[in-house]
C-alpha cells in the first residue's frame, strides 16, 4: 500500500504524461511507464507546482523512477520543515 | 532550370471552415465569420467582433502540451493539405508564416509571471512560443527534411514564406514543399495591442466601401503543398492550380501607412517573375483590410499596374484579418474559387468608395473563367508580397 506522498507523486505523473494511474507502480520506472525527455520536463514542473519545491538540476538528471521522485520530493519537504 | 509548379492539396482552418469544401462555399456565398469575439476573460475593448475559429481541437493531448494554438492550427491544416496530395516527400521543404507566434501561452505565462508572481516557468515555454514551432510541428509529424524555416514579416508573412517555397521548388532546391501560414489572434494582450493602433474597426469589415472605419482581427492557417508539374502530372496527382510568379518590395516609407509606391512595385515584380503582361490577370485578390489607410491607396496601385478593368476583391470581410495566414488563407481562397469558376465579392459593402476605383465585386460571387489571379499582401512596415496564381488546365 503506497504512502500519501507516494500516491499523490503518481497521480501528477500520470495527470502530467496523460497515462492511466493503474500502469503506474510505485517502483516503476520511467522508461517501464513509457515517459521520454518531453515528459521528464514536465513531471519535474509539475512536482515542483504540486509540492511547492525546487528541484535542482543536479537532482532532476538522477530522477529516473517513482522510487527516485518521492525520495527526492520527501528530502525537499524535509529540509523546508527544517528550515522553518 | 526552371520548372512549373502545381498546388497538388491545400487545407486550411478559418472562422469560416475548417475544411477546404466548407471554405470554399463560404466563400462563394459570402458568408462571414466575423462575430462578437467570445473571451475567457474579461476585456475592456472598444471593437469586440473577431472572426475566431469555434471549438478549434487538433491533435493529441501530448501536442496541446507543446504546442500552441497557431501551431495546432497549421498542424491541422497542413493535414488535410497532405492527405489532399497523397502525401509528400520526406525531402520536401517546409516554410511557414507566423506574425505572432505561440502568443497564447506567452500571455498567459507573463501573466503568472508578473501578475501572480509565479517564477516558474513552463519546461516547454520556448518551444511553444517560437514562431517556427508550426514548421517544426510539420518537419516531425511528416517526417520531413528538407529546407525547413518560418518568415516572419507581419500581414505578408504567409505571402513570403509561399513565394520562397515556389522558388525553392520551381529552382529545383526542393522536390515538393509545405508551406502557409497560421496565427492565433485573439489573446488579451495582443487584441488590446491591435485596439491601441486605433485601425480595428468597432463596428466591422467593410473593404473599399465608403463608411469603412477599420479592419477586424480573424485567426487560423492555410496550408499548400506544391511540387513539379510534371512529377504530379506523372504520378496522377490532382492538379488544384499553379503557382507562377512571386514578387516583392518595400515601401521605404511609414511603418503602419502603406505607399501605393511600394504596392505597385511588388505587383510589377510579380508579374515580371511570372513573364506575364498586366493583361494575362483576370482577377486580384487584394489585401483590402476594410481600413481608411489601405484600400484606396491599394486600388490605385492596381490601377497603375492593371488598368481600372480587372476585377478586385477582399475575402477579409469573411474569414477576418489573418495577419501571418492571411496570405496564405487568401491564396487559398483564390485558388478554389479559380478552380471553381467564380470571383468571390467584398462582403460587407455598403456602397463603394470613389476613392476606390476599380471593377470593386460586391454583392454576389461573380461567375468567370480566370485564367490568372493576383494575391496581395502588404504588411505594416512596408514589406509588400504579391503571387501570381494559375486555374488548373
Amino acid at each position: 500500500m503506497p504512502d500519501d506522498l507516494t500516491a499523490r507523486v503518481i497521480e501528477v505523473i500520470a495527470k502530467t504524461s496523460h497515462k492511466p494511474i493503474e500502469g503506474i507502480q510505485p517502483d516503476s520506472t520511467f522508461e517501464a511507464i513509457g515517459l521520454d525527455s518531453l515528459d521528464g520536463m514536465q513531471i519535474l514542473f509539475a512536482l515542483e507546482e504540486e509540492f511547492n519545491v525546487s528541484i535542482p538540476d543536479e537532482a532532476a538528471r538522477k530522477i529516473r523512477a517513482i522510487p527516485d521522485a518521492v525520495e527526492g520530493i520527501r528530502g525537499l519537504l524535509a529540509a523546508r520543515a527544517a528550515e522553518a | 532550370m526552371r520548372r512549373r509548379v502545381a498546388v497538388t492539396g491545400l487545407g486550411v482552418v478559418s472562422a469560416i471552415g475548417s475544411a477546404i469544401d466548407t471554405f470554399t462555399e463560404s466563400v462563394r456565398c459570402g458568408r462571414s465569420g466575423i462575430a462578437p469575439l467570445q473571451l475567457p476573460v474579461e476585456l475592456d475593448l472598444r471593437s469586440r467582433l473577431g472572426a475566431q475559429v469555434a471549438e478549434f481541437r487538433w491533435g493529441t493531448d501530448r501536442d496541446g502540451d507543446v504546442y500552441d494554438r497557431f501551431a495546432l492550427m497549421a498542424g491541422a491544416a497542413a493535414e488535410q493539405a497532405i492527405e489532399a496530395a497523397g502525401g509528400i516527400t520526406a525531402d520536401a521543404a517546409v516554410v511557414t508564416g507566423s506574425c505572432l507566434g505561440g502568443n497564447h501561452f506567452e500571455d498567459a505565462s507573463f501573466h503568472q509571471f508578473y501578475a501572480e508572481r509565479r517564477s516558474r516557468f513552463h519546461p516547454l515555454t520556448v518551444p511553444r512560443i517560437m514562431e517556427n514551432a508550426p514548421a517544426s510541428l510539420i518537419s516531425m509529424r511528416w517526417g520531413l527534411r528538407g529546407p525547413a524555416y518560418t518568415v516572419s514579416s507581419a500581414c505578408a508573412s504567409s505571402s513570403h514564406a509561399i513565394g520562397q517555397a515556389y522558388w525553392l521548388v520551381r529552382d529545383g532546391v526542393a522536390e515538393a514543399a509545405v508551406t502557409g501560414g497560421s496565427d492565433a489572434t485573439f489573446s488579451p494582450g495582443i487584441l488590446k495591442a491591435w485596439e491601441a493602433m486605433r485601425v480595428v474597426s468597432p463596428t466591422g469589415c467593410r473593404p473599399f466601401s465608403a463608411d469603412r472605419d477599420g479592419m477586424i482581427l480573424g485567426e487560423g492557417a492555410a496550408m499548400l503543398v506544391l511540387e513539379p508539374l510534371d512529377a504530379a502530372r506523372a504520378r496522377g496527382a490532382a492538379i488544384l492550380g499553379e503557382i507562377v510568379g512571386f514578387g516583392m518590395s518595400a515601401d521605404a516609407s511609414h511603418i503602419t501607412q502603406p505607399s501605393g509606391d511600394g504596392a505597385a512595385r511588388a505587383m510589377r515584380a510579380a508579374l515580371a517573375d511570372a513573364g506575364l503582361g498586366p493583361s494575362a490577370i483576370g482577377y486580384v485578390n487584394a489585401h483590402g483590410t476594410g481600413t481608411p489607410a489601405n484600400d484606396g491607396v491599394e486600388c490605385k496601385a492596381i490601377q497603375q499596374v492593371l488598368g481600372d478593368r480587372v476585377p478586385v476583391s477582399s475575402t477579409k470581410a469573411l474569414h477576418g484579418h489573418t495577419l501571418g495566414a492571411a496570405g496564405a488563407i487568401e491564396a487559398v481562397a483564390t485558388l478554389v474559387a479559380m478552380r471553381q469558376g467564380f470571383l468571390p465579392a467584398t462582403a460587407g459593402v455598403t456602397s463603394v468608395d470613389p476613392d476606390c476605383a476599380g471593377d470593386i465585386i460586391i454583392g454576389e460571387a461573380r461567375r468567370a473563367q480566370v485564367e490568372c489571379a493576383l494575391s496581395n499582401s502588404f504588411a505594416f512596415g512596408g514589406l509588400n508580397a504579391v503571387l501570381v496564381l494559375r486555374r488548373p488546365e
